[in-house]
């Protein structure tokens, strides 16, 4: 008997200021990916915006990165916009957004298997296989977790092992050596899965901010509607760059912190 | 300051298009910021003209479709037109004899205070009032002027031999004009001072550094669609749903002009041992 494909959502974590075409391709690179392994059906996706007390340089308001991811994934009939993490007072662990996302997903799994066993006594549970949640990240990200300081050791272990990784490079060789260069994540090399994207686009959030400054088109870079919003909102100026200049982003500061309190101990 | 006269141009891609991508379109995004942000331009229009099914390319789907493709690509721009001319030709023509048809075009265009191209109103008035804004104020024929586009592989292949005749690149790059699109990493200055005929000319080239690297190529589109893979994101949606709705591109179609010798390398050659 052919054996069922593991239901997969996808979670995109990150700034989003402003999601670009590249963030959107990632999650097509990814999908495709999944399929051609037989052993995945990725049935969603989700972007999921970092919230205004991620202290990164230049970030806007949540509520216009989540308004424009929103209007750029309109057309999209599996990736969604998820406004938990974004909404969050504080800057949330990825692993958190993770944690949150997954349970949801096992509740709305476990609602409709016990449908399912209410109306058909012979279901076995082969038949319905765990739904599963991946984080999906480009090249760079992996390079993160070795930045002292950034991730918490545990927290490595439980996004590499538990859940795992979905990382799109762009030709070099730059993923293997990152899970190569760590423990953690070679121990769970089986679950991160590296997807090559052989097209060299590397639009960057940065670069499409930049152009805006400047009165450069991002005409194709970035949803039309995306661009619209922007104007209408005069969202990326010098002035929404200098947001959070010199402020400590959130992760450096929690982590320093807790160091802090574990000495006072 | 009345004494600067600013240049309109009108900016001419030729190609394959086979199919459109969003990096053809980023192309004329950045040929237009680069030469108005020089001051002495502004550019007025854009023009895609998708090669002829003469051309003998492998793969090269029928015309109509590539066409259809461009200007589904090009609704949401109000300066980037489509061009049937050149594809509608049964032979395939020279780049040289497609500049002069537009040129010629312009000039008839501006005689008549009328624009020939079959582009919807709003875009075509917007065009229209790119052109004789202000025309008013100057004596002189102050018409626009016509460059021709392209990404650093045309550039380079000025060298390969056969391919182009060389009265040919005199006159697109002395009388019209080139404004070539390169990526960071590739230097194309170098290849013009290597020219002795591109370096005669090389005040009419406008080299533009793109400032993401955006190499989307219609060949790696191609092979995507044959593997059932997804493009999504590398050419507009509804560029995307025109190929699935009419299936494009597939093994059969890539075998198409397989073996054929590229009608610009067979006429050259004809000529050069005639």
């Amino acid at each position: 008997m052919a054996t069922s494909r593991v239901p997969l959502v996808l979670l995109a974590c990150g700034s989003f200021n402003p999601i670009t075409n590249q963030h959107m391709r990632l999650f097509e690179l990814a999908r495709d990916h999944m399929h051609s392994t037989g052993q995945y059906q990725v049935v969603g996706g989700i972007v999921s915006p970092v919230s205004d007390g991620y202290g990164k340089q230049g970030l806007v308001l949540a509520k216009h990165r989540i308004a424009m991811a929103k209007l750029a994934l309109q057309s999209s009939n599996w990736v969604t916009v998820d406004e938990w993490e974004s909404k969050q007072p504080d800057w949330t662990e990825t692993v958190v957004t993770m944690r949150y996302h997954y349970g949801r997903i096992l509740k709305e799994y476990e609602q409709s298997t016990e449908r399912n066993s209410d109306s058909n006594e012979n279901t076995t549970p082969l038949s319905n296989p765990c739904p599963q949640l991946k984080l999906l990240c480009g090249a760079d990200f992996l390079d993160t977790f070795k930045i002292p300081g950034l991730w918490r050791d545990d927290h490595v272990e439980e996004v590499s092992g538990r859940f795992g990784l979905v990382c799109v490079s762009r030709g070099g060789l730059q993923p293997e050596r990152a899970v190569h260069e760590s423990d953690t994540l070679s121990r769970h090399r089986q679950n991160i899965f590296l997807v090559r994207e052989w097209v060299r686009n590397e639009t960057s959030a940065t670069d499409i901010r930049r152009a805006l400054r400047r009165g450069l088109s991002v005409k194709y870079l970035i949803p039309d509607t995306v661009i619209e919003y922007i104007h209408q909102h005069n969202l990326y100026t010098e002035d929404s760059e200098r947001k959070n200049k010199g402020t400590v982003l959130r992760p450096l500061a929690k982590e320093a912190q807790q160091l802090v309190k574990s000495l006072d101990d | 300051m009345e004494g600067q006269s600013i240049t309109k141009v009108v900016l001419l891609a030729c190609g394959s298009f086979n199919p459109v991508t969003n990096m053809h379109l980023r192309m004329f995004e950045l040929a237009r910021d680069h030469l108005e942000d020089t001051g002495q331009y502004r550019v007025v229009k854009g023009i895609i003209s998708p090669v002829g099914d003469g051309y003998k390319k492998k793969g090269l789907i029928e015309a109509c479709h590539r066409l259809e493709m461009a200007r589904l690509a090009t609704e949401s721009s109000d300066w980037i037109t489509v061009d049937s001319w050149e594809s509608l030709q049964p032979d395939w023509v020279e780049t040289a004899k497609v500049i002069r048809h537009h040129y010629d075009e312009l000039l008839a265009a501006e005689q008549n205070n009328d624009d020939v191209d079959t582009v919807k109103y709003a875009k075509k008035r917007r065009i229209q009032e790119n052109y004789f804004e202000g025309s008013s104020h100057h004596k002189k024929r102050d018409g626009a002027q016509l460059m021709l586009l392209c990404g650093a592989d045309v550039l380079e292949s000025f060298g390969i031999p056969n391919m182009w005749k060389q009265e040919d690149i005199a006159e697109i790059v002395g009388r019209y004009g080139l404004v070539c699109i390169t990526r960071s990493g590739n230097d194309p200055h170098k290849f013009i001072h290597q020219s002795d005929m591109l370096w005669k000319y090389r005040k009419n080239i406008q080299v533009v550094h793109e400032w993401v690297t955006n190499e989307i190529s219609a060949t790696h589109v191609r092979r995507a669609l044959r593997r059932g893979r997804s493009v999504r994101y590398l050419l507009p949606d509804s560029v995307v749903h025109y190929i699935q709705e009419n299936d494009l591109y597939s093994a059969e179609s890539e075998r198409k002009n397989a073996d054929v010798v590229l009608a610009p390398l067979q006429r050259n050659t004809a000529a050069s041992s005639s």
